[in-house]
């Protein structure tokens, strides 16, 4: 088990080698003239050279590269273009609102919508299990700026049941954080339940099928023993993985959400940094979100090893 | 502790084990109706054991799930009733029905594999059997799932107990399902299949516990399976089911021996007895196939297949008459005075009539004996299926390791064969002998590490990618399952056009007619060539299997399991149909398999493989009677066979297999060998001795010594020489007209 996290973690090292050098590429390379690119067509060629001394854009790729690289892991990931401050409390504190969110969307989800999957495999072609596929899947196809926009004018502008922002007053208690959180962390639900809810019915159905299963059927345990001692652990396999997947994109990919409800996560950061050529601080957000989605991906790689004893023996 | 002879005292007349009556269980499929079992009436006294016996979609599994009330959600009792220990089962409340099952019946599955949960550990899985039976705590339930381990004879029942399945080998997962079984004393045991997919030897350690536990436990057992010698072994009863009916019924030997319904009997003829080979027997076929599920039937259900099928059998359909009695001949007549009845079956006929032991739906059982005899091919000898001097294949110190983490498997070591043109090598071994490793080292799939292979006379590339067309066309393969080998989006014809053009490169005009003679061949129905794979039988799969291999008219056609899939009736006929296209196309055959007489029957030569090495080799009858390997021996005792006064000493193997990645130094096999030596064994690689000419073996045993020691074994098991064991026995096909006169 030791041996197969330490050798996850050791494959995490080219990858993140390789993540840092597309989006060095993808920020600095590919726009071609950085200074150009930062100051617009409007400047004068001695404005851009002066930018690109001072940005050590004229110093060749490599070295630039690994000033850069080298000076993001000692935590020096340079100053903000915009905001002309260091990048890295930026970032942090943008992922640390994202952290929030995703963790309250997703204490909602996951049970959720494994409860509900479980159910409708379970269940299997009864109504229940229709309802369930059918409304989850229909919530799945409603874009989150859609549903994001009707939720609000409903509960927030129409019946004023909620807050209209997602950030509460400066100076309130932080439980109030989630109480302002709850609005933009619907349009999420709809989007995640369905999918995960679907991935645990599938894993469900497939796992009841199983021979052992009848084995523990027909050998008189009691159905809770059977959900729970043989179904849950083996059908669960698929949907962990998946979850793991989407934590990645519940921290980083919140653009529209974080947007809608100018709540100041890091999605909303990298938008922002983008639009005003704020390279450092894209650079370092965009870096921070790779590392996200690789470590929520070991973790479910973790769980999966936890549940299936193959695996964790390496076998 | 739980005691192992735990009867219930109490009133003396104790109820059957189980008692069914005129069941007819029902599927529903979309708004259909399709009758699975029809008036099943039929009873296990306690302690006793009885097999259940038919091809697969006759309602074996439906009759054992039945009396577990674990049918599939689109099944129905409709009527009847089904006793288990006196009590209907059908009038369990949920709570009773989970206490009932794993309590007073359990069941024992065919894939022990699949049968046990993945995640869990064995200890946990057997201790859950107490906790939520008996309300043992946890301590307690591991202790007794500790000693239900012990009875089963598994080697560490402690370290097993902290294993999770996949840790174990098959043999040893079959013993811990039947530990599981075994854990609250059970009135009725099902066996389910208990031994299909196991090797042979693991299979026999399996007949072995079972045989010896039944002296233990007091549970009645429904062996439920399609090996016929597997009921002969264990079971003092016997059903055969056909369609959902009961179409005879008594006490194993005497209906094996003395088969009196046209079905048994032709389930009798249809499996390769011990000793018969293809040139001096053809294996008998039931003609037609199964019909489906709902298909309407007219009288007797065997009649659409039955050779002795009169007019009066669609008339009506027979009772279960008792036998020997006049039952079927009056019923017959009755029938005939009858005006002719459409439904043709009504649920009275269900009832065994009369108090007889032995019952037989048929009107004509005294015929059977008589019942006429197909006449396919018979192989023709060697010489004339075009052997000449010269080899087609010739195998020459091959080797191929694999590696598997830091450890080195050598799976095929230093292995030199040849075949000639028309020949069949028989190659048998337990799984993980090497024999597929070697095939695909022939057909290129994967290349041999160092050695060489010769095919008509040229020197093969490796692999298959540098191999020439000829080669490529003239070496087939046909595979144990034809539906993974059949693209299952194409119709059977688009397949057999793209291999006729892919091998056989024939223009646009000709391809259509060569396609039309290949399934002409293989005896497939021009219809079926539209249909895409899933619509097929399993046999007819095959059949479009073998003739998809022989598209481009091979030399060399390697057979890896190919019947062993299938129903017995299905695999003579593949069986047939391969040695009819040998005698026809000169093809020659290298033939893997496990069923040893199945390899015996079709065989001119046979290897045996153990541990990667090939440690026999011979003509077939050589082979397979003394003097031979110590290990051939073994396997040889271990077959169940339809032999009811079989004295053969079952020579049970030591241990388990050693791994491929340590091979035991000096003989491979003497960590297992009944006939070790001593040291020179475990220090010494074994010569290769000469028996007779041709037939040579590995071991440290001169063959004059080893002829005197297995025919000695053989005579104190009590009946003549081992070379008796190999004689065509009761209904062989040299004395088809008198099966009776055993």
């Amino acid at each position: 088990m030791l041996r197969l996290i330490g050798r996850r973690l050791l494959l995490m090292i080219p990858t993140l080698i390789l993540a840092s050098v597309l989006i060095f590429a993808l920020a600095e390379v590919l726009p071609g003239d950085v200074g150009r690119s930062i100051l617009g067509p409007y400047a004068t060629q001695e404005q851009v050279d002066a930018l690109n001394t001072e940005l050590g854009a004229d110093k060749p790729l490599y070295e630039r590269y690994w000033n850069w690289a080298s000076g993001w892991v000692t935590g020096d990931w340079g100053e903000s273009l915009l905001l002309k401050q260091p990048v890295f409390p930026v970032v942090m504190k943008g992922l640390g609102n994202s952290l929030l969110l995703a963790g309250f969307a997703l204490a909602i989800i996951v049970p959720l919508s494994i409860l509900l999957g479980v159910f409708a495999g379970l269940r299997r072609d009864s109504l229940l299990d229709r309802g369930i596929t059918i409304s989850s899947l229909s919530m799945t196809v409603i874009p989150e700026f859609v549903s994001g926009v009707v939720l609000l004018y409903v509960f927030a502008v129409a019946l004023k049941w909620l807050p209209v922002t997602a950030m509460p007053p400066d100076g309130s208690p932080f439980v109030y954080r989630f109480y302002y959180l709850i609005l933009p962390a619907i349009p999420l639900m709809f989007l995640e339940l369905g999918y995960i809810a679907r991935m645990a019915r599938a894993g469900t159905v497939q796992v009841m099928e199983m021979p052992f299963i009848r084995t523990a059927v027909l050998k008189g345990l009691p159905r809770r023993r059977i959900i729970f001692g043989h179904l849950l652990r083996n059908a669960m396999v698929p949907t962990v993985t998946v979850i793991g997947s989407q934590i990645g994109w519940l921290i980083g990919g919140l653009v529209v959400i974080e947007t809608l409800f100018v709540y100041p996560g890091i999605g909303k950061l990298m938008v922002d940094a983008a639009l005003t050529h704020d390279i450092p601080m894209l650079e370092a957000a965009v870096l921070i979100v790779a590392i996200i989605y690789m470590v929520s991906n070991l973790f479910a790689d973790i769980i999966v090893a936890l549940l299936n004893p193959r695996i964790r023996k390496g076998a | 502790m739980p005691s192992a002879n735990g009867q219930s005292s109490g009133d003396g007349a104790a109820p059957r084990a189980l008692d069914v009556s005129d069941l007819e269980v029902t599927f529903h499929r979309r708004g259909r109706r399709l009758p699975v079992l029809k008036g099943i009436t039929m009873h296990i006294e306690r302690g006793e054991a009885y097999g259940l016996v038919g091809e697969s979609g006759c309602g074996k599994t439906t009759l054992a799930m039945a009396a577990m009330r674990y049918l599939a959600a689109n099944g129905t009792i409709d009527a009847g009733r089904v006793l288990v220990d006196g009590q209907d089962v059908s009038e369990l409340s949920e709570e009773a029905l989970r206490k009932w099952r794993g309590g007073k019946v359990s069941m024992v599955y065919q894939d022990p594999t699949q049968a046990l949960s993945p995640a869990m550990r064995i200890g946990d899985q057997l201790a859950e059997v107490y906790r939520y039976h008996e309300g043992t705590g946890k301590t307690e339930a591991i202790e007794r799932a500790r000693e239900s381990l012990r009875r089963v004879a598994i080697p560490d029942p402690e370290a097993t107990l902290h294993r999770y399945p996949f840790e174990l080998s098959g043999g040893q997962q079959q013993r811990v399902v039947i530990a599981m079984a075994l854990s609250i004393n059970p009135q009725l045991l099902i066996l389910d299949e208990p031994t299909t997919g196991l090797d042979a030897t693991v299979e026999a350690e399996i007949l072995d516990l079972i045989e010896e536990l039944r002296g233990r436990i007091n549970a009645a057992i429904l062996l439920i399976t399609h090996n016929l010698g597997l009921v002969a072994r264990l079971c003092e009863r016997v059903g055969v089911l056909y369609a959902g009916r009961l179409v005879e019924e008594g006490a194993a030997k005497q209906v094996f021996t003395d088969p009196r319904h046209p079905y048994t009997m032709g389930l009798l003829r249809c499996v390769p007895r011990f000793g018969m080979n293809k040139t001096d027997a053809a294996l008998q076929t039931i003609p037609g196939t199964l019909p489906a599920l709902g298909e309407p039937l007219k009288g007797c259900v065997y009649s659409a297949r039955c050779p002795m099928a009169k007019p009066v059998c669609v008339r009506r359909e027979p009772d279960l008459y008792a036998w020997p009695g006049d039952g079927g001949a009056r019923g017959a007549a009755e029938a005939e005075a009858l005006p002719p009845d459409p439904a043709a079956y009504s649920p009275h006929h269900a009832n065994p009539v009369g108090e007889a032991s032995r019952h037989v739906r048929c009107y004509f059982s005294p015929d059977v004996p008589e019942m006429p005899v197909m006449t396919p091919v018979l192989a023709t000898s060697l010489e004339a299926r075009g052997a000449t001097e010269g080899n087609v294949l010739s195998i020459e110190n091959v080797q191929r390791t694999f590696k598997d983490g830091r450890k080195k498997l050598t799976a095929v070591s230093d292995i030199s064969l040849e075949l000639k043109r028309g020949e069949t090598f028989g190659l048998v071994g337990e799984s993980g002998s090497g024999k597929t490793t070697l095939a695909k080292c022939v057909t290129g799939l994967i290349a041999p590490d160092s050695g060489t292979i010769e095919f008509e006379g040229g020197q093969l590339r490796p692999t298959a990618g540098r191999r020439s067309k000829d080669a490529l066309r003239a070496i087939q393969m046909v595979f144990q399952n034809p539906d993974s080998t059949l693209n299952p989006s194409w119709s059977t014809r688009a397949i057999l056009t793209r291999a006729v053009r892919k091998l056989g490169g024939a223009d646009r005009a000709s391809v259509r007619g060569k396609v039309d003679k290949l399934s002409a061949d293989v005896r497939v129905e021009p219809r079926f060539l539209l249909q895409k794979p899933l619509d097929l039988s399993g046999g007819q799969k095959q059949r479009i299997a073998i003739a998809r291999a022989f598209a481009g008219d091979p030399t060399l056609v390697i057979c890896d399991e190919p019947a062993s899939a299938l129903d017995v009736s299905v695999q003579a006929s593949i069986l047939n149909l391969l040695v009819e296209l040998q005698t026809n196309e000169h093809v020659s055959y290298v033939f893997i398999s496990h069923d040893l007489a199945v390899v015996r029957y079709i065989s001119d030569r046979i290897g045996v493989m153990y541990l990667a090495e090939l440690i026999e080799v011979g003509a077939a009858a050589e082979v397979f009677n003394p003097p031979h390997h110590p290990y051939t021996e073994a396997l040889l005792s271990s077959i169940p066979t339809l032999d009811f006064d079989d004295a053969r000493q079952r020579i049970p193997l030591r241990g388990t297999m050693p791994s491929l990645s340590e091979p035991p130094s000096g003989c491979r096999f003497h960590t297992r060998c009944h006939r070790l030596l001593g040291d020179i064994c475990r220090e010494q690689e074994p010569p290769l001795q000469e028996a007779v000419s041709g037939h040579t073996y590995k071991c440290h045993i001169p063959p004059n010594e080893l002829l005197v020691l297995q025919t000695e074994t053989a005579a104190a098991a009590g009946r003549g020489s081992a070379a008796d064991a190999a004689e065509p026995q009761s209904i062989g096909a040299s004395d088809l007209s008198a099966p009776a006169e055993v």
